[in-house]
């Protein structure tokens, strides 16, 4: 089978996907990629379901080679970089772009975007095993993803036996959803009285800086310190933490909990980011500044739902570069999309389809 | 059975305050609402609900809000708790686990003995007699919290924090105990290495211990521990011969 060789590591270059499936109880983090929604982008380019697993790259890229033939992979939105042929000759590959790497050839990639974090899809996933429902990458406890750890020069990986794809142009993405600007929006709780209305608001206004000290655990931020209602300490019994949790200890800056972090806690969590503004955290890098706004659980559950269309639109928008041959026969749009949303659920594509026209949902 | 508070985190999860207090009956509250929440969502009787994982007090339900919505959702499982009798303790197994006590293991127990007013001896001893009981599996991957610490042996957390635990360290904060499996920051009071692997990603189960189970410890020599721990990487250690059956047998 073709494979991917590490020539250059990068910094922390991992496999992960949408995380483990119903391991929390057993005290396993959810692990599973920073960026969701870039997950299911990058794996439409390449014509993968939304879920398999990619490699996730921070900081510092790696350089990859084919070997043993020829690698379909495509680059998320944050990451660019160049393909080296064997004979000297080079050619680049934007960001949102899925490119066919011949056997010998390398990728050569700059930095993801503003010291975030870059997926690379490759057609098929890779050939690894299923742990916890998932081929993610538990670090702390080093299992899943490849050998439990990131990548190191001279890893081989080998791509999952597939049909070959049955396409070798570049396609890309030239509608990818555009991320609000704005505050970073957080539904109060699940400990919001912990804290005095007026600490509350003191959250909300900020601004809090994005900390150096960051990872896949947790982001930490500088700004005001947050002080406890009285009679309340800075201990809650430690209850089930979700990425997006906001907790606060003892010295009061907030920490942004993300994919790697522990399964329970016992810091009060003031507030909990909404799902759809977790790319957006995750963006950010040190220095960076943030403010929070706050919102019901309902008007996050409509955001979520509205964002399907956005990211519709941007599956649909996937096809040869402007300039280039016309679109490619025998690749469905209809299966791309099918893969992110089943389209004859009404509440998966509001609008969309008539009501005559949805599909028996006993078949869906 | 009834939740005390209902409380969200945004638009991925719900938290189901079910008891007030830490103890076994708080245990064994989370673990009858956990298991049928867990069915439930199998039998797809609570749709877009993808997972229940039990804390000390409350159970977390996370679930995908393309699916369901959070207030459907809490319907359900409100109607799911009316139905349940909370039991009067947690069922599960019973443990005895080799502890290595010396001072290289337990490099916490002299300090403790000065904070305690004890000999390390009688630390020792007094932690080997205690059955534990598992409340919670959390912050790392298999490890338990685990009560009560008998009153006279509780101390607050220390102040300073360490960077680094030695995987297998057993250690005691306030009325708890816990077991450390990986390599980990920790403020706890070390007290004793257990050489038992809490979590193999190859077992059916990886985690050992879950709640309910009740653990006592076996104080071992130094050699006799390093032998359970070669025997453990080798894979032919018996685990199901540290087991003793049901913990209420």
């Amino acid at each position: 089978m073709p494979s991917l060789r590490v020539l250059v590591s990068g910094a922390r270059t991992m496999v992960q996907d949408q995380g483990f499936r119903n391991a929390r109880s057993l005290g396993v983090p959810g692990c599973g990629v920073l960026d969701r929604e870039a997950l299911q982008l990058v794996n439409a380019l390449v014509g993968n379901p939304p879920t398999t697993e990619a490699l996730e790259v921070a900081l510092l890229s790696p350089v990859l080679r084919a070997e043993g033939g020829a690698v379909r992979l495509a680059l998320s939105g944050t990451l660019r970089g160049r393909v080296q042929g064997q004979d000297g000759g080079s050619r680049t590959v934007p960001p949102w772009t899925a490119t066919s790497l011949a056997a010998g050839e390398t990728l050569h990639l700059a930095p993801p975007d503003r010291g975030g974090t870059g997926l690379i899809a490759v057609r098929g996933g890779f050939d690894l095993p299923m742990v916890l429902g998932s081929r993610s990458t538990c670090q702390r406890a080093g299992f899943g993803g490849f050998h439990g750890r990131a990548l190191q020069v001279a890893d081989v990986l080998t791509l999952a036996a597939g049909e070959a794809a049955p396409e070798t142009q570049d396609l890309v993405l030239t509608d990818a959803p555009r991320r609000a600007p704005g505050p970073i929006r957080v539904v109060p709780g699940p400990q919001s009285e912990w804290f005095p209305a007026a600490e509350f608001d003191r959250f909300l206004g900020g601004p809090y800086q994005v900390s150096p000290r960051c990872d896949r655990m947790g982001l930490r931020l500088d700004g005001p310190a947050l002080s406890f209602a009285p009679g309340r300490g800075g201990d809650i019994i430690s209850d089930g933490i979700t990425p997006g949790a906001v907790q606060v200890p003892g010295n009061g800056l907030p920490i942004v909990l993300l994919a790697d972090a522990q399964t329970t806690g016992g810091y009060p969590k003031i507030a909990t980011v909404i799902g759809l503004d977790l790319p957006r955290l995750c963006a950010l890098g040190p220095g960076d500044s943030l403010r929070f706004a706050a919102i019901t659980v309902a008007q996050a559950e409509a955001l979520a739902r509205a964002r399907l269309n956005e990211l519709l639109r941007a599956v649909a928008s996937i096809g040869p570069p402007p300039g280039a041959a016309t679109w490619t026969e025998g690749l469905s749009r209809a299966n791309l999309i099918g893969g992110i949303v089943d389209m004859g659920r009404p509440d998966h594509f509001p609008g969309h389809l008539p009501e005559d026209e949805r599909k028996d949902p006993t078949c869906g | 059975m009834k939740a005390l508070a209902i409380r969200p985190l945004a638009d991925s999860a719900v938290t189901l305050e079910l008891a007030d207090e830490v103890g076994a009956a708080a245990a064994a509250r989370v673990a009858v609402a956990e298991a049928a929440i867990r069915r439930a969502i199998q039998l797809n009787h609570l749709p877009g609900a993808s997972e229940v994982a039990g804390a000390f007090c409350s159970v977390t339900v996370h679930y995908d809000c393309l699916q369901t919505s959070q207030a459907d959702l809490v319907a359900g499982l409100q109607r799911l708790l009316a139905r349940l009798e909370p039991a009067d303790h947690p069922a599960g197994r019973s443990w005895r686990l080799p502890c290595c006590y010396d001072a290289e293991a337990g490099i916490d127990l002299a300090d403790l003995a000065t904070a305690l007013g004890l000999p390390a001896t009688e630390i020792v001893a007094r932690h080997a007699t205690v059955r534990f009981r598992v409340y919670a599996l959390g912050f790392l991957p298999g490890l338990p919290f685990m009560g009560d610490l008998p009153a006279d042996l509780s101390r607050p957390r220390r102040a300073e924090p360490r960077t680094q635990v030695p995987a297998g360290s057993v250690a005691i904060a306030n009325r708890m105990c816990v077991i450390y499996p990986w390599v980990s920051p920790g403020g706890w009071h070390i007290v004793g290495q257990c050489p038992v692997p809490l979590f193999d990603i190859r077992r059916p189960v990886p985690a050992l211990l879950a709640p309910g189970d009740t653990v006592q410890f076996r104080p071992v020599t130094r050699a006799t521990a390093e032998a359970l721990r070669h025997r453990a990487e080798a894979g032919t250690l018996d685990l199901a011969a540290l087991c003793e059956g049901d913990a209420d047998a």
